[in-house]
């Protein structure tokens, strides 16, 4: 009886996760979508307190006695994980929230790790009642345990490289490819032997574990941090298929159609951000973007005088514009420049100058990175154009305001076929009458590339921090 | 629960997720990914089992980390969402109350 009741509780959760997916196709549902996602999740959880085991319930022993121990250190999770997990999820700055979805996908493939080590001697006990073979629940049990630990392994590497921790650069070695081939090779041979010849605490087992989570690191390390969001949103579909693995095991059709979904969702969403970037996933996987073409381009690159102007200056040329259209790159993500950004384009709209905002679909680290941070400055969503929408009116603009954007805008993706993002769409920015740059430094940009852009003849530099920049500018706008 | 039983429900749920996902707009990404993030985090379930069924103190320790994580994956993951959707909001309120 109360396991029908558990199951119809599941099932009213996994409508939940569906519909909340659903309710995310639109920015006014969205928020009513997670919310609702979070309900389901702890309608679950309750559920999950009735399991009965056997004849007891979960919470008792063989002898019917309250589980005082597990359940005390089950409510001491709860308690640390809240306040751990909300804490750290209202205090971090917009600009980290890539580093921060790392972090609790890393940890989520974590649990699916752990579930799936302490489920594995219990295969072999005496639970005779199962009705699923032995073979599919090993072989779950195993691929679970592997794919969580490349998910935590390798999402670790992604946030200390966005958190900046070590160099977000690609880290690479020689023979790298056969190395991380003879590891992925090596593990498929170990859950072959494991496999084939099962006991309850095999060597091979453990030996499993330090193999998943050594491929995890080495899968990550030699791309680059441009590459990252497509690395999460790919580790995060791992993490997914893991936890809807670990569902075969425990039978549980929670885990079951969550993990399913989210497999199923990151695959797709992993997809759509190679598409953006005009290459295939295997390239960005395997590629080590961004670290061979430093000294590639700088060779072959592009030469010539940078026009470098103050901020004053630059203000002039505002003067005779009627319309700007302002280009957000991951500069302005870091630089927290977003606020002042949207007081410069106030400022200018006062003066009857037409501003919108180009949003490139992989400006800043995760698609929709842009948008998030111009939201939370309250900038209007009629005023943000997409690269389709924007491209053909380039040639028409006076001046395209770049802050902190480098790759997105490179012409080289035009035409240049030895550079390394050739093909991938780019904002037309060189088109423009007048192309202001506000960026740190000549240095290039995640990718690593020289931009031929801030060599052309029609384009200001002008170096800082972007915030400082962008403040100053307002500033001398006024006086205009 | 059958192995056949099992298999349908997974599938079905892959399919559902790639119809679903398929339609969100690009602004919604992060946000999507984020919620993904924190869905996934339903493995906190088995977390949940795992720690309850544990019998030794090895197996305490690693049920007590699996739901502490699982926990972290949960909250963590639906507040960052809301906190990026939460700005999404706020613009067509404001222009509501006008």
């Amino acid at each position: 009886m109360t396991s029908d009741l558990i199951n119809i509780a599941y099932l009213v959760t996994a409508v939940t996760f569906m519909l909340a997916l659903k309710l995310m196709n639109g920015p006014k549902t969205a928020r009513k979508g997670n919310i609702l996602a979070a309900v389901g999740m702890g309608l679950a959880l309750i559920a999950t307190f009735f399991l009965p085991e056997g004849n007891h319930s979960i919470l008792q022993n063989e002898a019917g006695e309250f589980k005082s121990i597990n359940v005390l250190l089950l409510g001491l999770a709860f308690v640390l994980g809240s306040i751990g997990g909300a804490w750290s999820a209202r205090k971090v700055q917009m600009t980290a929230m890539p580093q921060m979805v790392a972090l609790f996908n890393g940890l989520g493939g974590g649990a699916v790790a752990l579930v799936a080590l302490v489920e594995y001697p219990h295969l072999f006990g005496t639970m005779t009642n199962e009705t699923m073979p032995l073979g599919v629940r090993l072989t779950t049990t195993v691929l679970s345990l592997v794919i969580g630990c490349i998910s935590f392994a390798g999402s670790m590497i992604a946030f200390a490289k966005l958190q900046e921790l070590m160099t977000g650069r690609p880290i690479t070695w020689p023979g790298q490819k056969i190395i991380n081939l003879g590891l992925f090779i090596g593990t498929i041979v170990v859950i072959a032997l494991l496999l084939a010849n099962a006991t309850a605490q095999p060597p091979m087992f453990y030996a499993l574990l330090g193999l998943s989570l050594i491929l995890g690191v080495t899968l990550v390390l030699p791309i680059g941090g441009a590459d990252m969001p497509v690395v999460i949103s790919l580790l995060n579909s791992f993490t997914g298929c893991a936890a809807g693995l670990a569902g075969f095991v425990l039978g549980n059709t929670a885990l079951l159609i969550g993990g399913g979904l989210v497999g199923a969702s990151g695959l797709i969403l992993t997809l759509e951000m190679c598409k953006a970037m005009n290459r295939p996933l295997s390239n960005v996987i395997f590629g080590a973007f961004g670290a061979v073409d430093t000294t590639a381009s700088s060779s072959g690159g592009p030469q010539g005088t940078v026009r470098s102007y103050s901020v004053e200056d630059a203000a002039i040329i505002f003067a005779s514009a009627n319309n700007v259209v302002i280009v957000p790159g991951y500069g302005m993500a870091v630089a927290q420049a977003q606020h002042v950004v949207k007081e410069l384009a106030a400022k200018l709209m006062e003066k009857g100058i037409d501003v919108k905002y180009a949003i490139h679909p992989v400006a800043g680290r995760m698609p929709g990175h842009m948008n998030v941070l111009l939201a939370e400055a309250d900038v209007d969503y009629d005023q943000l154009y997409d690269l389709e929408e924007i491209n053909p009116m380039f040639p028409e603009t006076d001046v395209a305001l770049v802050i902190g954007a480098n790759d997105v805008v490179n012409p080289a993706a035009r035409y240049d076929k030895a550079s390394p993002i050739y093909g991938m769409p780019i904002l037309d920015v060189d088109k423009a009458k007048t192309v202001i740059v506000s960026k740190r430094s000549m240095n290039p940009g995640f990718a690593g590339i020289e931009n031929e852009l801030f060599f052309e003849p029609n384009t200001i530099m002008v170096f800082g921090n972007a915030k400082q920049t962008i403040a100053k500018l307002s500033a001398a706008v006024d006086s205009i | 629960m059958s192995l056949i039983a099992v298999v349908t429900i997974f599938i079905l749920a892959v399919f559902v997720g790639l119809e679903v996902i398929a339609k969100v707009p690009q602004t919604l990404h992060t946000p999507l990914m984020s919620a993904t993030n924190a869905i996934h985090g339903v493995i906190l379930v088995g977390g949940v089992i795992v720690l309850l069924r544990a019998d030794s103190t090895l197996m305490l320790v690693l049920g007590f980390l699996a739901a502490l994580f699982g926990v972290l994956n949960v909250v963590g993951g639906f507040v960052v969402t809301d906190r990026m959707l939460e700005m999404f909001t706020r613009k067509p309120k404001k222009e509501a109350s006008k």
